[in-house]
């Protein structure tokens, strides 16, 4: 690997990524929305289209970076760039998922109170809309939307979760120093781990809302609950998900001897957003399953 | 211009079009796309609002059915601020930040292509709409459920829109961050930038901040309508005004994004026309970041009327009020930097001026709305109407235009023509409080807003403000013109230094600047800075 | 009987309403006003100063000062004072505005798309029984003007009194005695809406599902009109808010005609807005 110049900062010469990944993203949503619309065919040929696109795109553009700094062409302040961007782009992951939290909080504290007839606005709302409704949690509200069901106790595969994305995010930090102190199988080792620790989460999530399902009635569709519970855990699923993709990439690169002692930060940036996944489900642990 | 730079530019020549515009790695060019495109933006906007303020020319129905009035007017108010204001606040971040930090380009210059691109996509999802079975979304730029979930197909293509276009701004700004952060030449510390800079550096935290937020509102609307959750349902638990709350927490900080870069223009331009240095330029620093961080805990000041516990009116009410402290802090620093100076009305100052009346007036509003009682007569009326649009067009929009007449000389090369920008700013500035002031007496008179017909009584106010509009909106057609004169035909060559006084390092840049700016560092002459001295 | 403060045509200020909170509210949004156009005239009468005077085509010389730590301080702090000022009243306001204690009489107003709805649901103590609910809809005189290309001059809209009621006239108001605290509990029944009577200074938001009130004691008789405040669809232009307040005497009178066939409407004044089932208590 050649030495970058320390004083040029690299400015990429036209690209042919962006656009493609623009038209991707705009075929995707367009065939998503198509498809919402009870356009079945027409929505899914676009959006499977829309899907390739992006999934070619992110080969060829992060190819295109891993040449260009496997040729040394990004000296340490072009890397501070990558590590801002990466940073700033976990930021708004986290105000994205505050969203969530922030309709679950208004929900619980304000709402199924009121509709319980808590407080002077709730004495009303309760007496005069919904008599005989008192508040609890979990609820799907006044009208019992979508029948009774049954939530998951936080004491099992919950709980397993959270150990297990906890050891997850042990093991990555271990992959991580193994990384910057060149030890190549502790590395490669770990960071398999961490992929089996991931993928062993996800699976059991599916089981979970499979569970749910089919034997708890506990969907979609079930009242506030169901839709905090399955927006908040499925969204978290879905970074899992990519997250776990991340890291098989990372694996494969580590395979390979893409990185080096001190050059390493798509690992970095992985790792970091694998934690970020991990704290989000400590949260959800606590404020959706136990609280 | 160093040797590589002008390898490099010589190289740009041989750029076929497609690959100078859509696969542009170049922070001028870029720039230029999002300015060019929030300019056509304005003109669809605009010409939504030319429709509405036909409907509202006289009581009655003339023109359309309501129900395509309120299409129009949720329509024109995301299409103005997504389309135009951020945008063209983001192409001239892309044009001025490198240039004014002394770097060669973005940080990340691939990146910043895609947060163009991904717009005009976002706009043909949000703008096809109207030609869907039920209509364009018609439930203002709110989007208040359940109202909004009645429509038709358009809603899926909204949501995905405003998701592109969260997106797209996200990344612009983590861009901008990452730039400033990053990029600023040896030498140029954070208390020696520009107040643009500054401006836009806290502007894209609360971009990065609330964009998601936004970005989760609009996620739960699309379960409820399509996959049948009851986030919005309070036969399910759910609640209307949550989503209320989660829309005006992105909502608050939205407007201080559409108006933090333009206190940053006018701290730019007022100085330059007064020959004399920034009054206060910590104080503007810090009065901006206490700006954006109260912006986070007055959003319920838009909802004062749908029944908050009397508590939160009150703590809304004394937040609200308490952020137009700073921003008093900013006209009064602007005022003084006036003051003793030796000024001169070139047309950006014009602008500039003109914007800081403006401004103030809708500050004045936003002040007597801040109260909740007072509120309780204003809410939803003509009046508000008459508020937003004194800070958005008055205050926003207009130091666009004053960026634009201040800074296009540096892009192009060349002068434009002084008497029709001069025409194009008196007939604006004229003509733009034709049309808001009088809305003002509607809103007290007790006009509701998102109206397309009214009583008799409303009937004067209202055609005087539509005559404004139409004289508003024809007027800027001259700016159409003395833009395309200016880019292409002035014969006019501008010199390096446009405006005598005006320092910063894209003034030592030649005009027009090279296509590369800085691809060596520059050295960092403190005289040379607008804010070089940094004792105060 | 028109009340003082219809719009009037070149109307330009709030009008003073009918209750002692719209009083007090016309004179907090008076106070703020003439705060405002006096800081207006200091800040705008600098500007222009310094613009007449400093001119360097008069040959004014820059100075070159750029900071006064004392004057930075006293524009921070004078305008806290004033806010202050202002917050206080308008606390104490915000009190009186949410105090609904103390009402001799309940209205249940539901908005729909697109009229409102009232129930009387108690009076001077005493449940009120066998009143019809009010459907209050668009006159249908401006009705049929508002129609695209009717033909019909909206300024041909008259009321009997000589107001110009186009699209501020219902089919039936809602009737409420003078000089009684009437408490109005507001909800929505589809999407959201907007009750609101200026003169009353009487406004909230009509949530589906959720129940907002309001309150207002009116001395003077006559007929007070407002809007619908919050879009709720095509025809939000359309459902007007219009409050017949007459003597007490008179309304007792006309009350109790109402009340005669009592047995039969029960049902229909407990047939509340929006689905209602028992809810399973859930765990
Ligand atoms: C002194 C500072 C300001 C104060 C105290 C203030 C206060 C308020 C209040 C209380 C409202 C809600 C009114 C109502 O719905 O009844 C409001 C609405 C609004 N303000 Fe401001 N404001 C200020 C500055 C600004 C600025 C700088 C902008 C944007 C550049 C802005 C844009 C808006 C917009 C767009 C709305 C209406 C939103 C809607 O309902 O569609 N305001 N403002
Ligand atoms: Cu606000
Ligand atoms: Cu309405």
């Amino acid at each position: 690997m050649s030495q970058p110049d320390a004083n040029v900062y690299y400015v990429p010469h036209k690209s042919r990524w962006p656009i493609i990944a623009t038209i991707g993203m705009f075929m995707f949503m367009l065939g998503a929305a198509n498809w919402l619309n009870g356009h079945d065919t027409a929505g899914q040929v676009i959006l499977a289209a829309g899907a390739l696109t992006i999934i070619g795109m992110m080969v060829g553009w992060f190819g295109n970076v891993i040449r260009e700094s496997m040729k040394g062409t990004f000296n340490s302040q072009v890397d501070t760039s990558f590590r801002m961007g990466m940073t700033w782009f976990i930021f708004s992951e986290v105000f994205f998922f505050a969203a969530f939290f922030g309709a679950l909080f208004y929900i619980r504290t304000f709402t199924v109170p009121w509709l319980g007839g808590m407080g002077d606005k709730g004495a009303l709302t309760n007496g005069f809309i919904w008599q005989g409704f008192s508040a609890t949690w979990p609820t799907n509200g006044p009208d019992a939307v979508g029948g009774s069901f049954i939530s998951t106790s936080p004491w099992g595969i919950p709980l397993i979760n959270t150990l297990l994305l906890l050891s997850s995010s042990v093991t990555v930090t271990i992959a991580h120093h193994a990384l910057r102190a060149g030890k190549r199988k502790p590395l490669i080792g770990f960071l398999g781990l961490t992929i089996l620790l991931g993928a062993t989460f996800l699976g059991l999530q599916a089981h979970e809302y499979w569970e749910s399902y089919v034997h708890l009635n506990m969907t979609l569709h079930s009242g506030i609950y169901g839709a905090t519970f399955y927006i908040l855990t499925g969204f978290h699923g879905l970074h899992v998900t990519l997250g776990t993709i991340m890291l098989i990439v990372m694996w494969l690169r580590c395979a390979r001897g893409h990185f080096n002692r001190e050059h390493h930060f798509a690992f970095e940036a992985v790792a970091w957003y694998w934690h970020f996944v991990d704290v989000i489900w400590l949260c959800l642990f606590l404020f959706v399953y136990i609280l | 211009m160093s040797s590589t730079a002008q390898a490099v530019h010589h190289e740009e020549h041989h750029q076929s079009f497609f690959e100078r515009w859509f696969m542009s790695t170049n922070h001028k060019d870029i720039g230029t796309l999002y300015l060019s495109f929030s300019f056509l933006m304005l003109f669809v906007g605009g010409s939504f609002a030319m429709l509405i303020r036909a409907e509202l020319f006289e009581p009655g129905l003339q023109l359309m059915q309501p129900y395509f009035f309120n299409e129009l007017t949720g329509m024109h108010g995301l299409v103005m601020i997504f389309g135009v204001i951020m945008p063209s606040f983001v192409g001239l971040a892309n044009w001025m930040i490198p240039m004014q930090i002394g770097a060669p380009d973005m940080a990340l210059p691939r990146l910043n292509n895609l947060s163009f691109w991904i717009l005009p996509f976002a706009f043909v999802l949000l703008l096809s709409t109207f030609f869907m079975p039920g209509g364009a979304p018609a439930a203002g730029w709110t989007m208040y459920p359940p109202l909004v979930l009645q429509g038709g197909e358009s809603i899926a293509f909204m949501i995905f829109a405003i998701h592109l276009m969260g997106i797209s701004s996200i990344l612009g700004s983590i861009n901008i961050i990452a730039t400033i952060l990053n990029l600023r030449a040896p030498g140029l510390d954070l208390l020696k930038m520009p107040m643009f800079c500054w401006s836009w550096l806290i502007t894209s935290f609360l971009v990065i901040a609330v964009m998601p937020v936004l970005a989760g509102a609009v996620t739960m609307m699309l379960f409820d309508r399509f996959f049948g959750t009851n986030f919005f349902n309070a036969a399910g638990g759910g609640d209307p005004v949550m989503y209320q709350h989660v829309f005006w927490f992105f909502g608050h900080p939205e407007v201080y994004i559409m108006i933090l870069p333009a206190f940053g223009v006018i701290s730019e331009i007022v100085p330059t026309f007064s020959r004399k240095p920034l009054f206060g330029y910590k104080a503007m620093v810090y009065a901006i970041a206490c700006i954006a961080f109260l912006s986070f805990i007055v959003w319920s000041h838009h909802m004062f009327t749908v029944g908050l516990p009397l508590g939160a009116e009150v703590f809304f009410m004394y937040s609200t009020m308490l952020i137009a402290v700073p921003t008093g802090v900013k006209i009064f620093n602007w005022v003084t930097t006036m003051w003793r100076g030796s000024l001169s009305f070139e047309v950006p100052m014009l602008w500039a001026i003109a914007f800081i009346v403006l401004f103030t007036i809708g500050g004045f509003s936003g002040v007597m709305m801040a109260l909740v009682p007072a509120d309780f007569q204003y809410n939803q009326t003509y009046f508000i109407v008459a508020h937003f649009h004194y800070v958005l067009v008055g205050g926003a929009l207009f130091s666009i235009i004053g960026a634009v007449y201040y800074w296009l000389p540096k892009w192009s090369g060349r002068m434009y023509s002084n008497f029709w920008a001069k025409l194009h700013f008196w007939s604006s500035v004229i003509s733009v409080n034709v049309l808001f002031f009088p809305q003002h007496f509607l809103g007290l008179a007790g006009m509701p807003r998102r109206i397309p017909d009214y009583n008799v009584a409303f009937a004067d106010w209202n055609m005087v403000s539509s005559i404004g509009g139409f004289w508003f909106g024809a007027t800027q057609l001259i700016f159409v013109g003395v833009v395309i004169h200016c880019v292409f035909f002035s014969k006019q060559k501008a010199a390096a230094r446009v405006w005598e006084h005006a320092y910063g390092l894209e003034w030592t840049l030649p005009s027009p600047a090279p296509h590369h700016s800085f691809t060596v560092p520059p050295v960092i002459d403190d005289s040379q800075l607008a804010h070089g001295d940094v004792s105060h | 009987m028109a009340a003082a403060a219809n719009p009037v045509p070149w109307q330009m200020n709030l009008g003073k309403g009918a209750t002692t909170v719209s009083r007090e509210i016309w004179d907090l949004h008076m106070a703020a006003l003439w705060v405002c156009v006096a800081l207006g005239v200091i800040v705008f009468g600098a500007m222009f100063i310094a613009i007449f005077r400093f001119r360097r085509s008069k040959g004014a010389v820059a100075a070159t000062w750029s900071h006064n730590t004392l004057l930075e301080v006293c524009w921070t702090i004078v305008p806290i004072l004033i806010l202050v000022g202002l917050a206080l009243p308008a606390t104490l306001l915000t009190r009186k505005l949410y105090n609904t204690s103390g009402a001799q009489m309940t209205v249940k107003v539901t908005g729909y798309q697109w009229l409102w709805r009232y129930d009387y649901i108690s009076y001077e103590g005493k449940p009120v029984t066998g009143v019809k609910p009010i459907f209050s809809r668009l006159a249908w005189n401006s009705n049929a003007a508002r129609q695209l290309d009717s033909g019909i001059n909206p300024d041909s809209i008259v009321s009997r009194d000589g107001y110009h009621d186009y699209l501020l006239n219902v089919t039936h108001p809602l009737v409420i005695p003078a000089g009684v605290k009437v408490r109005f509990l507001i909800t929505g029944g589809d999407v959201i809406h907007g009750w609101w009577v200026p003169d009353f200074a009487a406004k909230r938001d009509a949530i589906p599902g959720i129940m907002n009130d309001a309150w207002a004691k009116v001395d003077k008789p006559g007929i007070y009109r407002g809007q619908c405040y919050v879009l709720c669809g095509q025809d939000h232009s359309a459902m007007p808010v219009v409050v017949k307040v007459v003597p007490r005497d008179q309304f007792n009178a006309w009350l109790s005609a109402q009340e005669q066939p009592a047995t039969l409407d029960r049902a229909a004044r407990t047939a509340q807005v929006g689905p209602r089932k028992p809810a399973p208590a859930k765990g």
